[in-house]
């Protein structure tokens, strides 16, 4: 009998119309660092939340220390030793790091505070884990890696064995990421069970033990990631091989289609601008792609490039225009393409059907409004059922679904039918594999090189750095609101990207 | 499996809602009846829900049959102001205030100005219009939220028109002069529609006309391209400004048109000359705002409220015939407040009624795995 920290036993949980876990067993060794694998929607999140109290399983039971327990909510959870660090991190941002670590168990004398006790042991734990935190800086000080830094002391400051990291690398540098696999070897070494979800295959190598694999709610297998590659993992979470590089020709770029010179937008955050003094083109026949961490000026760049924010700065020109202050409309018609970032937000009206959605952006148009403002329903079907089969956009109803009953990756192919239909000079594409499966990737970085192959401009924004390698012609890496470097994705490593994004390298201004 | 197709239908869903609710108010009203006097309780009840059948002749009926009508008109155009409004994601709560400057306008330019009934229509529809674009000018401009603004109007409004209209009122009471004797040009035409009604002069084009505007409003809201902006900016006005949609205009137009509802239910009404307008009233009058009721209760769909706004002035006039020597006379209008309150809960009733039959769908699910596992 082995001696597990944690051993979820044949959970099954369902959701209307779908199982997200069907007969799944992980079982947590105590001491070691088990990686969970499985792409966007394979049921990890659901899983973890059955484990966090989140969601009650229908059937399969928890065992923590081999004994049965019945986890109702995250307070029993916590209770049990189980914590976890969320992919959006849960701190007060006006809090200091300190006061964000005891927040909900904060020792008192009498009436009081007691900080000073918390803080001896607060330093005590960061010392011996070597987590490098600075406790008296304000959250919204300090970076994204020092946050997470913050969260896993929360869950140290509070006792608890059984570690839970939901995609932990996913907002940071490579230099962060590499720091974060040495503590959670450390963790692991003071005897602490890790449990490590992420679709990231190279991390899983270099840090896991194990590895669980889930492919659609499904348990596929447990294996030691000493006794696999890579390749064997990746094929056990997409369940066939899959294309690492995108195939395509060396761009042959041509005129220019995007020329901004000195762009600024205020930022609705902070008194500085968002976005500072920004020049770059984009010509036909490239994609340039703009990398750089979430949050620093990325949103409003392309809010300020496709009309959604005015600029405070600086001018935009598409096709030798300038369309500074045009509205959306107008930049639109002018052959504008934009897949947004946030496809619920502003990319589909989401209880509309998708016929109605796909023609967003044309719906004015002659061929489907009458001279006296009636929609053409007949042309609306027509043209919504030719870009549901040319793109193969899957739903249950086909153009009379209700949009919002899609799922993610058949909406985000809605909204890229309807931007590359409507035949674009320039192609603004925000993350538009955000949330996708790599089926789901592959076919749209697929659609990306043959836009430009047909001589469109394509501006990409993407924080995934395999991305960004593979798919970009010119990288321009963004830190704070500024463009403080330009590379050819075939000179420049991942690592090299990595210090231009955290802002450690910057190119001298010419 | 086809019955629960039948009941995930959004039309018969709020069909069932509203039916519930109705029922649910009833039955909560003769509860309050019995607490205040058990004795008449089943009668009252009775007469509220028999309305105009009180009368034990054919042509009485018919004769208050056609009074209901008349008071259904208003009511039905208050109930379209509100549920457009909604549409586009805006709460016109001011289709109070937008109604009492139709009332204004129309009776004004009737009695002062001795305009043909049209031009004070016309008139009416102006008003409305104005004063519901003012509130959605002041949301763009600066971004005052509708309700507030739209609470205020409807106080300016009614000692505006109370001011107004005082130029126009009989010398002895508070009440404007009636039409008929002063300018009967514009009293709306009836078309020989009174006829019907045991010759019923209030019963006129008004009535056709609401319901006329009710299916205009439902296929401007489902057939062009303004309902689909409308619309599309009311589900999500990100969504609507990252397509190039003119947000501003948009939330000016909506509340232009339902102000223009609104004002044209005072006209519908008051060119009837079935009431004169009350110069010293100090509150608002209440058709705006049992719009609101209507509207919801009528699922906001435009023909779905024809049928509600029917139903709460079915109830209203009904209530008038409730024994007085039992219930004080306000009681009437105290079930019917709490009928019409229990109908807004038509939206709750809806989400609920999903709930469980999801609920039971999964159940099923469950069961049909269970049994292809064994």
């Amino acid at each position: 009998m082995e001696n597990y920290a944690v051993e979820m036993l044949h959970i099954t949980k369902r959701f209307p119309g779908i199982i997200a876990n069907d007969d799944i067993t992980i079982q947590l060794r105590k001491g070691e660092i088990h990686a969970l694998l499985g792409e966007n929607g394979a049921g990890k999140s659901t899983l973890m939340s059955v484990l966090f109290g989140l969601y009650q399983p229908e059937e399969g039971e928890i065992h923590v220390e081999g004994k049965k327990v019945d986890i109702r909510n995250p307070n029993d959870a916590n209770d049990l030793g189980i914590g976890m660090v969320h992919q959006h991190f849960k701190l007060v941002e006006c809090f200091s790091v300190l006061d964000n670590i005891i927040l909900g168990v904060e020792p008192v004398k009498g009436a009081f505070l007691d900080k000073d006790q918390a803080r001896g042991k607060v330093e005590e734990l960061s010392k011996r884990y070597g987590l490098q935190v600075d406790l008296d800086a304000k959250i919204e000080d300090i970076t994204v890696g020092m946050q997470q830094r913050t969260e896993i002391l929360k869950m140290l400051y509070r006792d608890n064995d059984i570690l839970i990291f939901d995609e932990p690398t996913a907002v940071l540098t490579p230099q962060e990421i590499s720091e974060l696999m040495q503590i959670m070897h450390n963790l692991a070494a003071e005897g602490k069970s890790i449990l490590f979800i992420s679709h990231k295959l190279a991390e899983i190598m270099e840090v896991a033990d194990r590895c669980s694999v889930l492919r659609k709610g499904k348990y596929i297998g447990t294996v030691e990631t000493k006794d696999v590659t890579p390749a064997d993992l990746s094929r056990m979470m997409v369940g066939r091989d899959v294309k690492a590089k995108v195939d395509k020709e060396d761009a042959k770029p041509t005129e220019v289609v995007l020329d901004v010179k000195g762009m600024s937008v205020a930022s609705k955050r902070h008194k500085k601008n968002a976005v500072n003094n920004v020049s770059f083109q984009v010509r036909r026949g490239e994609i340039v792609c703009i990398a750089g961490i979430d949050g620093n000026g990325q949103t409003e760049l392309v809010y300020g490039l496709s009309g959604l924010e005015p600029l405070s700065a600086g001018t935009i020109s598409m096709c030798g225009k300038d369309i500074t202050k045009l509205p959306i409309r107008k930049r639109s018609i002018m052959g504008m393409s934009h897949i947004p970032e946030d496809r619920h937000k502003h990319g589909l009206v989401l209880d509309y059907s998708l016929e109605d959605n796909i023609v967003l952006q044309r719906y004015f148009e002659p061929e489907f409004t009458s001279p006296l403002g009636f929609l053409k329903r007949k042309n609306i079907r027509a043209y919504a059922e030719r870009l549901i089969e040319q793109f193969d956009v899957r739903s249950g109803q086909g153009p009379i679904t209700i949009t919002r009953a899609m799922s993610g990756g058949n909406q985000q192919k809605a909204i890229i039918a309807r931007e590359i239909d409507k035949k674009p000079e320039l192609l603004i594409a925000v993350q538009p594999t955000r949330g996708l499966d790599v089926g789901a990737i592959e076919y749209i970085h697929k659609q990306l090189v043959e836009q430009r192959d047909a001589g469109k401009g394509v501006l990409l924004v993407s924080l995934e750095l395999d991305e960004v390698m593979n798919v970009s012609d010119r990288i321009l890496v963004i830190f704070e609101g500024e463009i403080v470097g330009e590379f050819d994705p075939k000179k420049v490593t991942v690592e090299e990207l990595g210090l231009y994004m955290a802002g450690a390298k910057r190119e001298g201004k010419a | 499996m086809k019955k629960n197709n039948l009941l995930k239908n959004s039309g018969v869903q709020s069909l069932i809602a509203s039916l519930i609710c109705i029922i649910i108010g009833l039955f909560v009203g003769y509860i309050a009846l019995l607490i205040i006097n058990a004795e008449g309780a089943g009668k009252a009840i009775v007469t509220l829900i028999k309305n105009f059948l009180y009368y034990p002749s054919k042509p009485a009926q018919l004769k208050y049959l056609g009074n209901t009508l008349v008071k259904t008109a208003p009511l039905l155009m208050c109930a379209l102001s509100v549920l457009f409004a909604n549409k586009a994601g805006l709460f016109n709560i001011g289709a109070a205030g937008q109604y009492v400057v139709g009332a204004g306008a129309c009776l004004y330019l009737a009695l002062a100005l001795k305009m043909p009934w049209w031009v004070c229509l016309l008139g009416a529809i102006v008003a409305g219009a104005l004063l519901g674009a003012l509130s959605g000018l002041l949301k763009t401009a600066f971004n005052v939220n509708e309700v507030i603004s739209c609470i205020m109007f409807n106080w300016i409004s009614l000692y505006c028109v109370n001011m107004l209209l005082a130029n126009v009122k009989e010398s002895t009471s508070p009440y404007t002069l009636p039409l008929k004797a002063n300018n009967a040009s514009a009293l709306l035409p009836d078309l020989g529609l009174g006829a019907f009604f045991t010759k019923n002069n209030y019963v006129t084009i008004a009535i056709p006309l609401a319901v006329i505007t009710a299916v205009a409003i439902w296929v401007l809201l489902e057939k062009t391209k303004l309902g689909y902006e409308l619309k599309a900016t009311g589900n999500n006005k990100n969504a609507a400004k990252y397509a190039g949609m003119k947000e501003n205009r948009n939330i000016i137009l909506t509340m232009a048109i339902a102000g223009a509802l609104a004002g044209m239910a005072a006209a519908l009404l008051y060119l009837t000359g079935y009431e004169q307008w009350s110069t010293s009233q100090s509150s608002v009058p209440g058709m705006g705002f049992n719009g609101i009721a209507a509207a919801f209760l009528g699922g906001l769909n435009p023909i779905g409220a024809i049928f509600s706004s029917y139903f709460i002035q079915h109830i209203t006039a009904g209530g008038a015939y409730v024994d007085k020597t039992m219930y004080c006379a306000q009681v009437s209008d105290f079930i019917c407040a709490l009928i019409i309150y229990l109908c807004g809960f038509v939206l709750f009733m809806k989400t609920a009624m999903n709930r469980s039959i999801t609920k039971r769908e999964e159940k099923a699910a469950a069961k049909n795995k269970e049994g292809g596992n064994a």
